[in-house]
């Protein structure tokens, strides 16, 4: 089953003074996204991801086009409950604790009540949110905390479909590695994942298939296994030895030295030979490694020119 | 739908109730209210009627203030600081979002004015040594009161779902200053000729006319408030504010969010 | 692109919207027919003048545009109506001079309107009195409010000693106008005269701005000019009864006679009614507010006290 579908989605803004100049956020966008993917919306910053976003979630109004979100409309409040949002930045009332936020969220999301203690304890701990900050007032989270407040309201009705923008901002690399896990476990429960970035890694490792849009335009759609990985002609071989270096050098091969290491890249085709000359010179050999293409090589090829990109 | 909707107004209120603002403006209200026991101490003969003139007025400014202050930050606030996103994509209807803020801020209100009625009557005991039972007519008009400030916050509700924090609080204040000389204005409109009169009789309709409900002067002279204008006034605000927040509902039903 | 249930959310709410408003709007009008005259009911209950100035937080100045705006449109619409009195009047003027004492239109009104007869004025000349002593306390540089306060005393207290004195006091001024030395002399003899009114009604006239003021003079010069008038005709028609033995039917034969340049008109261009008994009448007595001679015989109540 699809879960996301959009027609041509588009959104023009009218900006200027008399508002008359129009500015074009998103082209005509059509995407799907089946059941069950993790689906990775990739760009730039400024590129539109967090406009698509509002408009599938129903935050503002398309110029044209439109989309079906799990089999109906957003505007229907049934689809609504079965859908878990995350905004970017997400800020909340200053002066409640998580619990009574969740408390009130989980009203409006319709748990019931004898169910919502156990759910927002659940959900706190799933996005692992110290306990003593249970009952601490909101004004005084970190940005970092604020995310995991922000991920535990996104799963705490258990909805079908998530969608994240920008899910790892804000948090440090152990906290992104906390919630990449805890979106592997969200979609090992059988949940449709759809999230923004801009960190390539992240997409690379989670990822079903992902959509790169740049300056509102979609420019690729693929999947990620098809994408990375394949051999790309290129070697890449490590040894310890570096007046051998001048000698592979002298060949016409990138070759890099610090200290005693040197690493070097060459064509499949001449690796045998690389090899030979590096034995003659007594190097010692410390690997060879076919490189593969990876998501960041996809991304530049789509977008044509210098991308932003974060390891 | 009912459930929501108390959640969110449930909400409102906490979020009210937390914010210091409200506080300040409290405790200017019982300073004023002690102000004007002293003022009265000038005048001879006049204390009680200084201290109920002085201190309902009070009572009523400090609770337009706070209904505009609290109020811009229904939606304004909301929209400008994004908390609104988490809410919006729940299954909740864009228009019970305004109801449900609607009445957490009335609630608000309810129970400030029910704070400051009480230093008031306080202060009244002290300077009268005790109540009497013509002082009922105070409560009736502080219940008219409460229905201006229902207004004032149907208002500001309205002004806040689409314009930012400052315009909507300017607009709002500027709206209960021409609404208490409304009276002026329609006598202005009866004695105009033509286009004018029409638009501005108009006019004097589609703003609040808070002159019409205001009952301080007649209950600082102890006068009794008669049923009618009780009915009247209640029916006034009831309808007036609802008309304003179904207005601020249909716009910001169809409202794109930044 | 709205979806079909949006459009129904907005449809109802449109609907809402205008029964809701309508019924406010309904409400409103009852309200204020169960009270009529909210916002001068303050004036009723406030204390004193003084007492509002000091709870007028400093902004006077608006406070006494609003109030003296509140008493032209009092005095306007209860004229329009045809009262018989007009209680908030002194009230009014008294909490807008209270409130800025250098309004000096304000007790230049008083002293019109507070004096005159109902249903032109509020039948008080004692308080026009007191508004303009108020006046001259707090502007005793101001010629007009001595003018004023003479004629005052002179018309409506037919005090003319007191006139005299005001007129004096007046001419005393550094700044003043020379007729009010002519008029403190011509207090002394001619105090009652039909001349002295019209030199009075004059100066009020040329003195001031206010329309309201001036369009009053206006009517009580011409209404001058029928009390002058009238008798001269009667006197007239007596003349030809007495030479010529026939009681006219009209004034034709006056003019024939010679004793007429042509049919006298009064001064609304409308001609003068002469009857068998020999008395002129103005065509429309009810188009005159201050006449004392013209009018029909049997007009008893209409007609004020004779000086």
């Amino acid at each position: 089953m699809v879960t996301i579908e959009t027609f041509g989605l588009e959104k023009t803004y009218r900006v200027g003074f008399w508002r008359r100049k129009p500015k074009l956020a998103l082209r005509p966008l059509t995407l799907s996204v089946n059941e069950g993917e993790i689906f990775g919306y990739l760009g730039p910053n400024g590129a539109g991801k967090t406009t698509t976003l509002k408009l599938l979630m129903g935050l503002a109004e398309p110029s044209s086009g439109g989309c079906k979100i799990l089999g109906g409309r957003i505007s229907d409040p049934a689809v609504r409950a079965q859908i878990g949002f995350l905004p970017e930045q997400p800020y909340f009332y200053d002066h409640l604790t998580p619990l009574e936020l969740l408390n009130y969220f989980a009203a409006l999301s319709a748990v019931p009540a004898k169910d919502r203690t156990r759910r927002i304890d659940a959900a706190l701990k799933r996005v692992g949110l110290d306990e003593d900050a249970w009952a601490t007032q909101l004004r005084k989270f970190s940005k970092g905390m604020l995310q995991r407040v922000g991920l535990a309201q996104a799963i705490l009705h258990e909805p079908k479909l998530i969608i994240l923008d920008e899910p790892m901002s804000g948090l440090d690399p152990m906290g992104r590695r906390e919630v990449r896990d805890l979106i592997e476990e969200l979609n090992h429960e059988g949940r449709t994942i759809f999230f923004s970035t801009h960190i390539l890694s992240d997409a690379e490792a989670l990822c079903d298939r992902v959509a790169i849009l740049n300056r509102g335009e979609l420019k690729g759609v693929g999947v990620v296994a098809d994408l990375v990985g394949s051999v790309n002609g290129n070697v890449e071989i490590m040894w310890h030895g570096a007046e051998a270096a001048s000698a592979i050098r002298a060949r016409g091969f990138e070759v890099h030295a610090v200290g005693e290491t040197v690493r070097a890249v060459v064509p499949e085709s001449e690796v045998d030979r690389v090899i030979d000359t590096l034995r003659t010179q007594r190097a010692k050999l410390v690997s060879v490694t076919p490189m593969r293409t990876t998501l960041e090589d996809y991304f530049v090829a789509k977008i044509g020119g210098p991308a932003e990109v974060a390891r | 739908m009912t459930r929501r909707i108390g959640a969110i107004a449930f909400n409102t209120f906490r979020e009210a109730v937390r914010d210091r603002v409200l506080y300040n403006l409290i405790i200017f209200a019982f300073l004023m209210i002690g102000a004007s026991l002293l003022l009265g101490q000038i005048t001879i003969g006049v204390e009680r009627q200084l201290l109920i003139n002085l201190g309902l007025t009070a009572i009523s400014i400090f609770g337009v203030l706070i209904a505009i202050f609290i109020g811009i930050g229904l939606v304004s606030k909301e929209i400008d600081k994004r908390t609104l996103y988490t809410v919006l994509t729940r299954p909740v209807q864009r228009w019970e979002f305004i109801v449900g803020k609607f009445f957490g801020l009335v609630g608000t209100l309810v129970v400030n004015a029910g704070l400051m009625t009480l230093g008031f009557f306080i202060a009244l005991m002290y300077l009268m040594h005790g109540l009497q039972s013509s002082d009922t007519s105070i409560l009736a008009a502080i219940y008219f009161i409460l229905l201006e400030f229902m207004m004032v916050t149907a208002i500001a509700l309205l002004l806040s779902s689409f314009s930012t924090p400052i315009e909507s609080a300017v607009l709002t204040f500027a709206i209960f200053v021409v609404g208490s000389f409304s009276e002026d204005l329609r006598n202005f409109a009866e004695s105009a000729k033509g286009s004018t009169h029409y638009a501005a009789l108009a006019f004097s309709y589609l703003i609040p006319n808070f002159a019409a409900m205001n009952y301080i002067a007649p209950v600082a002279h102890g006068s009794p408030v008669p049923a009618n204008l009780i009915a009247y006034n209640t029916a006034y605000g009831l309808l007036y504010a609802g008309a304003v927040v179904c207005a601020a509902s249909l716009i910001f039903q169809n409202r794109n969010l930044k | 692109m709205k979806e079909r249930s949006q459009h129904a959310v907005s449809l109802a709410l449109t609907a809402l919207i205008v029964v809701t408003f309508a019924g406010s709007a309904w409400a409103l009008h009852r309200l204020q027919q169960a009270r009529p005259n909210a916002n001068l009911e303050d004036v009723l209950y406030i204390p004193s003048a003084k007492t509002l100035k000091r709870m007028s937080l400093g902004y006077d100045g608006l406070l006494a545009d609003i109030y003296w705006t509140r008493a032209v449109q009092y005095f306007g619409d209860k004229h329009r109506r045809r009262a018989l009195g007009y209680p908030l009047l002194y009230p009014l003027l008294d909490i807008t001079t209270e409130l800025d004492p250098h309004l000096i239109v304000a007790y230049r009104f008083g002293a019109t309107f507070l004096a005159q007869q109902p249903p032109d004025g509020a039948g008080q000349p004692e308080r026009a009195v007191q508004l303009i002593e108020t006046g001259i306390r707090n502007n005793p540089d101001n010629w007009r409010l001595y003018f004023d306060l003479g004629f005052v005393y002179s018309m409506n207290l037919q005090d003319y000693q007191a006139a005299a004195n005001a007129f004096l006091r007046g001419s005393e001024l550094p700044h003043t106008h020379p007729f009010l030395r002519i008029m403190a002399a011509q207090m002394a003899q001619h105090g009652g005269e039909l001349q002295t009114a019209r030199m009075l009604w004059q100066a009020t006239y040329n003195s001031t701005d206010d329309v309201a003021i001036k369009a009053n003079a206006k009517l009580h010069l011409q209404a001058l000019d029928v009390d002058e008038t009238v008798p001269k005709l009667e006197e007239l028609v007596k003349d030809y009864r007495d030479k010529t033995g026939t009681q006219p039917t009209s004034f034709f034969p006056l003019v024939q006679a010679g004793l007429l340049p042509r049919v006298p008109t009064d001064p609304l261009g409308m001609p003068y009614k002469l009857f068998p008994d020999g008395h002129v009448e103005v065509q429309d007595p009810q188009a005159w507010s201050f006449i004392r001679q013209g009018l029909p015989p049997d007009t008893g109540t209409r007609l004020p006290a004779k000086p």
